[in-house]
């Protein structure tokens, strides 16, 4: 079995997120890390191996500025044994849609049995990415997956977070599978591996190499038009009541509620 | 315009590491700090953890199976497992003084027979020259070794040794020829080797006793021990470096790795220090008085600004001592600066910090009480302020001489 993950390079937690007002667009400026859910993603795919499954190899795959690079020796620290690296000018400014078909032409050349990704990225935090990805490679999609078992070397058993308990959905592969942060708890990179990263190999690969048309993506091939995005607006203070006399408190809790159809 | 940024400035990997560090700290070993420092407990399963994080064998060579990473790297993981818990980083330390012992000083059959189960973490090394009576006059030591049918017989006491239990090797420094004159000339570091864990040891390492561990303060759960030797027989073999070429070397050799040594506890003194820090910016933002946030009076804002300072200076020393280190340069001026800035910075900010935390602070609810009763050590272990302050004297007018 071959398992590709797709991962990406986002800012650091720790940066608070802004839009950035000459472009409209989220600033990526800033420490950048690997994206968490992705690393939720190795860890289902080294998982598996250690499972018992035959995985020939796990490959990381992103599309991202040069800068990008760190994220795949975060990824094959993490246990990838190869990354890919899809960079291109013209892929910049795609948007949802023109990334999943980018990604979706640079995973046909790897012919994988199964794709993983984490469920939402820490900055655009779409959900979607593996959906699209799913629709152009013509397999099945499953999103938000928190427990993953093979079954027969073919087959794929999942349980899918659902809004009440989970979904038990069982899929053939090839497939394309997100997951969320419940899955697993990833491991922590040795400094082995650290020190190894740079030396498993990466494949740089631009649009032309795999196939990507040119008008499919960029801003261009893009139908999201970013339009006046501004900051959420700050939370307002919300309303102190001093308790100085408990029944009283509880009966302007209580009416504080009942106005806003609460109770 | 380009701006230098040298001293601060990471590698790839060092940003790899220190981001890994920081996580495993932040999830393994501040969750678990306040449990294992209430209970006087060794933390074996963080310690197992970092055996398989290779965090036993960064500076060991790669052909002796560690990672052969540099000292400024290993400052860097020092100072993020610190910020952690200092006991944490206190097991690691003493093992690696050992290790460059072994790596500066000895034999190819000492180096092959220690050094690869020692990037492992199998086994653990710690380091002992202080005795009940003497500390920072080391000369002044009095256990003694003497060479009887071709082997060392060991007679003495030593004190205050950090892994004293747990560890299988101790580089224990004894006086050889106790009519030596300069007394330094007379003392010899034996690799004493004995069984992790055990008390009264038996067998080849018989004469070689662990008294229960040592009260303290703070720095739990890493213990620190006196060490019995009663006739304990080492092999010449075991002198570091060879008997040919060791006998008489010890003082010497153990300056060495206190060089070094000064370097790791600088770094851990900016690792609790940026821990001090981290809490006060938090908890001045989140406790009110006089209707706003501590934080906002300035007489706060003082005394953040104040750590913040010695936390950047303090790192800032700890590096360029590491780097002059690693760059083959003479460094032993700077790493006494390093190692007495950054500790009494490490004092300084837990303080501060606690101060800032008014009751609370002073409450076993609050991390910071833990950083209070950690921090003094840093200002004594491995040479005291006023013996680094001594050091610094004597090298600048050596320096500097007219």
């Amino acid at each position: 079995m071959k398992i590709c993950v797709l991962v990406k390079e986002v800012p650091d937690a720790a940066v608070e997120k802004r839009i950035d007002p000459s472009t409209g667009r989220l600033d990526r400026s800033g420490e950048r890390n690997l994206n968490p859910y992705d690393t939720h993603a190795i860890e289902a795919a080294m998982q598996i191996r250690e499972g018992g499954s035959d995985v020939e190899e796990i490959v990381a795959v992103t599309m991202g500025p040069e800068s990008a690079v760190r994220a795949l020796h975060k990824a094959v620290s993490l246990g990838a044994d190869r990354s890919v690296h899809l960079s291109d000018d013209s892929l910049a400014g795609s948007d949802v849609a023109a990334t999943g078909y980018a990604l979706a032409k640079t995973l046909q050349r790897e012919s994988p049995d199964l794709v993983l990704l984490g469920q939402q990225s820490d900055d655009g935090e779409c959900y979607t990415i593996g959906a699209v990805v799913a629709d152009h490679l013509q397999m099945p999609s499953l999103t938000q997956v928190i427990k993953l078992d093979v079954e027969d070397g073919a087959k794929l058993r999942c349980e899918r977070q659902a809004e009440y308990g989970y979904d038990t959905v069982s899929v053939e592969m090839p497939a394309v599978i997100s997951v969320g942060d419940a899955i697993n708890e990833p491991r922590y990179p040795s400094l082995k591996a650290i020190m190894g990263a740079k030396k498993k190999p990466l494949d740089a690969v631009a649009a032309g190499d795999v196939g990507i048309e040119s008008d499919h993506v960029g801003e261009a091939g893009s139908q999201v038009q970013c339009g006046d995005f501004k900051p959420p607006p700050e939370k307002a203070g919300g309303e102190i009541i001093e308790d100085e006399d408990t029944d009283e408190t509880v009966e302007k809790i209580v009416a504080w509620l009942d106005e806003r159809k609460l109770l | 315009m380009a701006v230098a940024t040298d001293l601060i400035a990471k590698t790839d990997e060092q940003k790899a590491i220190t981001e890994m560090v920081r996580q495993f700290a932040d999830e393994k070993i501040l969750p678990n700090a306040e449990h294992y420092d209430h209970e006087d407990e060794f933390p074996a399963p963080i310690v197992e953890q970092m055996k398989d994080l290779g965090l036993f064998g960064v500076t060991i060579p790669e052909e002796y199976g560690g990672m052969g990473l540099d000292l400024t790297t290993y400052a860097m993981i020092v100072e993020e497992l610190s910020r952690g818990w200092i006991s944490i980083s206190g097991i690691v330390n003493t093992h690696f003084i050992g290790s460059y012992l072994l790596m500066k000083f000895g034999t190819e059959e000492q180096k092959q027979k220690y050094l690869a189960r020692m990037a492992t973490g199998e086994i653990r090394a710690a380091f002992s020259l202080s005795e009940p009576e003497c500390g920072s006059d080391v000369q002044a030591i009095k256990t003694t070794a003497r060479k009887l049918d071709g082997a060392y017989e060991i007679n003495g006491q030593k004190m205050w040794v950090t892994n004293g239990l747990l560890s299988s090797l101790v580089f224990v420094l004894v006086k050889t020829d106790p009519s030596a004159e300069p007394k330094y000339k007379g003392m010899t570091c034996f690799i004493a080797e004995k069984e992790p864990g055990v008390s009264e040891n038996s067998g080849e390492y018989a004469g070689f006793t662990v008294p229960p561990k040592i009260k303290k303060l703070g720095y739990k759960g890493v213990e620190s021990t006196e060490l019995v030797f009663d006739g304990y027989r080492c092999p010449a073999e075991n002198i570091l470096g060879g008997e040919e070429a060791g006998l008489g070397q010890g003082f010497v050799q153990m300056m060495d790795a206190l060089e070094v040594g000064r370097v790791n506890v600088a770094a851990r003194g900016v690792g609790i220090a940026q821990r001090a820090l981290e809490l006060a910016l938090r908890y001045s933002q989140e406790r009110k008085a006089f209707g706003k946030e501590i934080a906002q009076h300035q007489a706060i804002q003082f005394k953040l600004a104040d750590m913040a300072t010695q936390v950047e200076a303090a790192r800032l020393l700890t590096l360029r001592a590491a780097r002059l280190k690693d760059a083959g340069e003479r460094s032993d001026l700077e790493a006494g600066m390093a190692k007495l800035f950054a500790s009494e910075a490490g004092r300084f900010c837990v303080e501060e910090s606690l101060r800032i935390h008014g009751g609370y602070g002073y409450s076993k609810e609050y991390e910071v009480e833990r950083l209070y009763r950690d921090a003094p050590l840093l200002l004594i272990g491995e040479g005291t302020s006023e013996i680094q302050r001594m050091v610094i004297g004597r090298k600048l007018l050596q320096r500097h001489k007219i």
